[in-house]
């Protein structure tokens, strides 16, 4: 079984400012289950989509050769004629239509024009049993959980005459049962002669179910070797070991009180109510000091920030916000601002910004009140602050009047940072500052949590980058499918050890 | 195979493009609706020998087109906050009926009346405003719906017949002017005489708004903020006050200004200032720009959208007042597809179909220049309603179409 079904040779992507992929290549063989792995950001999700057509032949740099031909795939079609699929992370199913509907849609099952819907629903039925779902093909499937759908897409690309599925993180949001089910039904798959490319951030998935594993790392193969041949370990060494290409500015922290205290904070997601994303988790944030919270996607890091903003996400949120020694509630985000929260969000363009108002009305957003009396904006108070933070954050922009959808990334992260600094908070969450920015403007972010840190607040960062976390905070909590799995010190975190605590499967206890 | 390294593609940006600081910052979105007003106006004026623009003309398009104008402000808010409302024309039609049978079968003193109606309209905008905010249903859903239920509303109060006459305060208000305390002035031979008082009012008028600007231009200059060259700062004070003295003079010729012109104006200056300064106004367009955004800023999103319907409902009863006072009856099919004349008018004047953008000022050029094609074509003897249907249907078309495109030109030149 050494025959290679696909070869991609020296693929190199650009996005404009970043290059994405580096001459990438990946090597897979018929009838394996070959698993990527690879910190958030590092191109595993990019490669998938050069190999199905979402990026089109021409838009990419190197080649690819499938069942050995060299195909220039223009679109998803092309490469779901070959027997390519992909299954997605967020799941592409029409919820409002049924299992059969779904399964077949865009390859309905016609003759003449017309849909024979006892031809399609019996074919559904077929599919489904190979996959084992018990369900009737024509239940709709916003009745299904994630897990069921989940069985429901491979039904779909089974329906294609799949010869290569791949899996981006198709475990994220299962359950430890569904995960097994769905994982058994890959080697079935196998067995049958499908070959699998999984991506994924449980290693011990990876390990259990996986021939071989590649490792890519900022933009590049690191290496491909049997997983007989690797441990845990040694493919977490592989996902972290870059050399420290950033550089961070200097800074001694004059750790002060606590500020805010997160007390056994339990969070259920608002689209499955029986699911928690954040489990009794317990954090401690003191004046003056810089903490990271580091976390795999889906770990629930951007729900724990949010929750706690004002209860700005999710349900059945229970656990005490002690702030400054006092519980407080904020049951909404006015109140957590009035409480001196701020949160700055991971997508400054959906969340973070009004992108076509300019520069002033989106750093005075949050704290209009202050620029008002009775009810009345001060149009030139302000323009003034507005222009003292543009000096002060060195937002590179000829004036405030400037539309905040035309700056750099870089700039319009300064501009959502200087609205919540405007609010003069003492807690300020930051939910990846550093997210698709240049490596200058990152570094002048870095200076501004550092002076904001001086200035005797608390800061929560955010971030995917282990390094970022490890250059700039001076503690740093690990979560993992919602628990806090560890806090370590600066001085004693490393890039393996906390990638060991964030991929670390916590036993379920009991409530 | 590039020889580019990973992160020269993108130096820290300063996008030249916005470095020339307001000097003739020629915005041809905002300023394009005034120009395309302009046009209209000098294109009836020739068509009708300068009938159009004649002192009864003038006063007649004013009147005519009052109530449309008074929608149109509380629709270009809704609009803004990225909603809609086509219950207007109903609520229009129910408020009129309301006051009708207060007021005439009642015998209620009418000021006793005009309060009633209003805080009627007020509960009909509490209504909408609480289905769309709290309930979360499209305030195109809410509002169709509101449309049938309030022309429901309109035929239970009246029956199949029209109420009136109105008071005569009601018919001054909607129909009457302003009486000449001061006698009039000769204007010269051709022009004949004038009213003193309205002339007044005008001068009044402008220079409040000379000074005005002027203040505003002080205050930035002293924040060192930039301004508009003095050429322009001139031009921007001279225009609008040479427009309004125009207007003024010949309403004066006529018979002074209309009662219903002032409570425009008043509208007007209030509604602008609230969506330029108040902290209200600027949360309108926090909402419409991204809602997302305005939530995580801490603006109580709901609140706002409810209060902009409570709004709405105000001023829809405020203009089926006028509109019952000036037919001088309140009839049950009063107000139909007002809603669309409104929506139209806030289109027109430059507000954007996703929300986030728009401007009091420009929904009220918008139904001027519906007025305007409404009034001249009339005026060219184009009796046929089709045919003014066809013009107003076009140039709707032909505004959103240019705001679409210059978007995508903006777009496209990032």
């Amino acid at each position: 079984m050494t025959d290679t079904i696909l070869r991609m040779s020296g693929i190199t992507k650009t996005f404009p400012g970043v290059k994405a992929l580096q001459d990438v290549n990946l090597e897979v063989r018929r009838g394996e289950i070959h698993s990527i792995c690879g910190e958030n950001g590092a191109g595993k999700s990019t490669l998938m989509k050069v190999l199905s057509g979402v990026y089109p032949h021409g838009t990419y740099e190197g080649d690819i050769e499938y069942d050995g031909d060299l195909c220039h795939f223009s679109g998803i079609r092309d490469s779901e004629h070959r027997g390519i699929v992909i299954i997605h992370q967020e799941l592409a199913l029409a919820s409002n239509l049924s299992i059969a509907e779904n399964i077949f849609l865009g390859n309905e099952q016609a003759t003449r024009g017309w849909i024979d819907w006892n031809r399609t629903n019996a074919a559904a039925d077929q599919l489904l049993r190979r996959v084992g779902l018990a369900e009737s093909a024509v239940t709709p499937v916003i009745d299904l959980g994630v897990g069921k759908q989940q069985l429901v897409e491979i039904a779909k690309a089974l329906s294609k005459e799949v010869r290569l599925l791949i899996l981006d993180e198709p475990t994220a949001a299962l359950n430890d049962e569904d995960s097994a089910h769905l994982l058994n039904l890959l080697r079935g798959l196998r067995d049958e002669g499908i070959t699998c490319v999984i991506i994924s951030h449980k290693l011990n998935e990876v390990m259990g179910i996986s021939d071989r594993v590649t490792i890519l790392r900022d933009g590049r193969t690191i290496w491909t070797d049997d997983t007989a041949n690797l441990t845990e370990e040694k493919i977490i060494a592989g996902m972290v070991g870059r050399d420290m290409e950033h550089r961070y500015p200097d800074h001694t922290p004059k750790i002060g009180e606590e500020a805010l205290r997160i007390v056994d904070w339990t969070v259920y997601s608002p689209s499955q109510p029986d699911r928690a994303v954040v489990r009794k988790a317990n954090l401690s944030l003191r004046r003056g000091e810089i903490v990271g919270l580091a976390g795999l996607m889906g770990a629930g890091r951007t729900e724990l920030a949010m929750s706690v903003f004002g209860r700005s996400y999710g349900v059945n949120i229970s656990g005490k916000l002690i702030k400054d020694g006092k519980e407080i509630e904020a049951r909404n985000v006015r109140a957590a601002i009035d409480h001196g929260i701020a949160y700055a969000t991971e997508d400054r363009k959906r969340y973070g910004l009004n992108l076509i108002e300019d520069i002033k009305r989106n750093v005075s957003a949050a704290g209009l009140s202050k620029l008002a009396r009775g009810g009345w904006v001060d149009g030139n108070e302000e323009f003034k602050v507005a222009d003292e933070f543009r000096a002060s954050m060195n937002i590179k922009s000829p004036s405030v009047d400037a539309v905040v959808g035309k700056l750099s990334g870089g700039n319009q992260q300064k501009v959502v940072l200087s609205k919540w600094i405007f609010t003069d908070p003492d807690v300020l969450i930051l939910d990846e500052p550093t997210r698709g920015i240049d490596v200058g403007a990152k570094y002048e972010i870095y200076t501004i949590i550092n002076r904001l840190a001086d200035e005797g607040k608390a800061v929560l960062v955010i971030s995917s980058e282990l390094p970022e976390l490890l250059g700039i905070c001076d503690r740093i909590y690990t979560l993992s499918a919602g628990r806090i799995t560890g806090e370590v010190p600066r001085a004693e975190a490393t890039q393996e050890s906390l990638m060991t605590l964030m991929t670390k499967e916590v036993q379920e206890v009991a409530p | 195979m590039t020889a580019a390294p990973a992160r020269a593609g993108k130096a820290p940006a300063v996008p030249p493009a916005d470095a020339a600081p307001r000097k003739v910052d020629f915005d041809l979105k905002q300023s394009g609706i005034y120009i395309a007003f302009a046009l209209t106006i000098v294109i009836f004026a020739v068509l009708t020998d300068g009938v159009l623009l004649s002192p009864q003309n003038l006063s007649n398009i004013i009147v005519q087109q009052s109530y449309i104008l008074i929608l149109a402000i509380g629709m270009v808010l809704i609009i803004i906050a990225g909603h809609i409302d086509l219950s207007v024309g109903s609520v229009v039609a129910a408020a009129g009926a309301l006051a009708a049978v207060m007021m005439v079968d009642m015998d209620l003193p009418w000021p006793v009346a005009v309060i009633a109606t209003l805080i009627f309209g007020a509960l009909v905008g509490a209504w909408q405003g609480y289905w769309v905010a709290y309930f979360g249903i499209p305030a195109f859903i809410v509002t169709l719906a509101g449309m049938l239920l309030f022309r429901a509303v309109t035929y239970a109060i009246l029956g199949n017949q029209g109420i009136g006459p109105f008071p005569d305060e009601i018919r001054t208000l909607a129909n009457g002017f302003i009486p000449g305390f001061l006698g009039n002035v000769g204007l010269g031979a051709e022009l004949g005489g004038a009213d003193l008082f309205s002339i007044i009012v005008g001068v009044v008028v402008v220079v409040v708004m000379g000074f005005l600007q002027y203040r505003t231009r002080v205050g930035r200059i002293r924040y060192s903020q930039a301004v508009d060259p003095m050429w322009m700062f001139l031009l921007k004070v001279v225009l609008p006050a040479v427009i309004v003295m125009f207007l003024v003079v010949q309403l004066a010729r006529f018979r002074n200004l209309p009662w219903v012109l002032v409570l425009l104006a008043l509208l007007v200056v209030a509604y602008t200032m609230v969506t330029n300064r108040a902290v209200f106004g600027r949360q309108i367009y926090a909402v419409g720009g991204n809602l997302q955004a305005a939530t995580l800023s801490g603006v109580k999103v709901k609140s706002v959208v409810f209060w902009l319907f409570v709004n709405m409902g105000v001023l829809s009863a405020v203009a089926g007042l006028i509109f019952a006072g000036r037919l001088n009856l309140a009839g049950p099919t009063a107000g139909n597809s007002f809603e669309l004349d409104a929506i139209a008018a806030a289109f027109i004047g430059g507000a954007a179909v996703q929300g986030g953008v728009g401007r009091v000022i420009g929904a009220i050029t918008g139904g001027l220049i519906m007025g305007v094609i409404n009034n001249g074509m009339g005026l060219m003897g184009a009796t046929k309603p089709q045919q003014v249907m066809l013009v107003k249907g076009l140039v709707l078309l032909a505004a959103v179409a240019f705001d679409v495109y210059s978007k995508r030109r903006a777009a496209g030149a990032k």
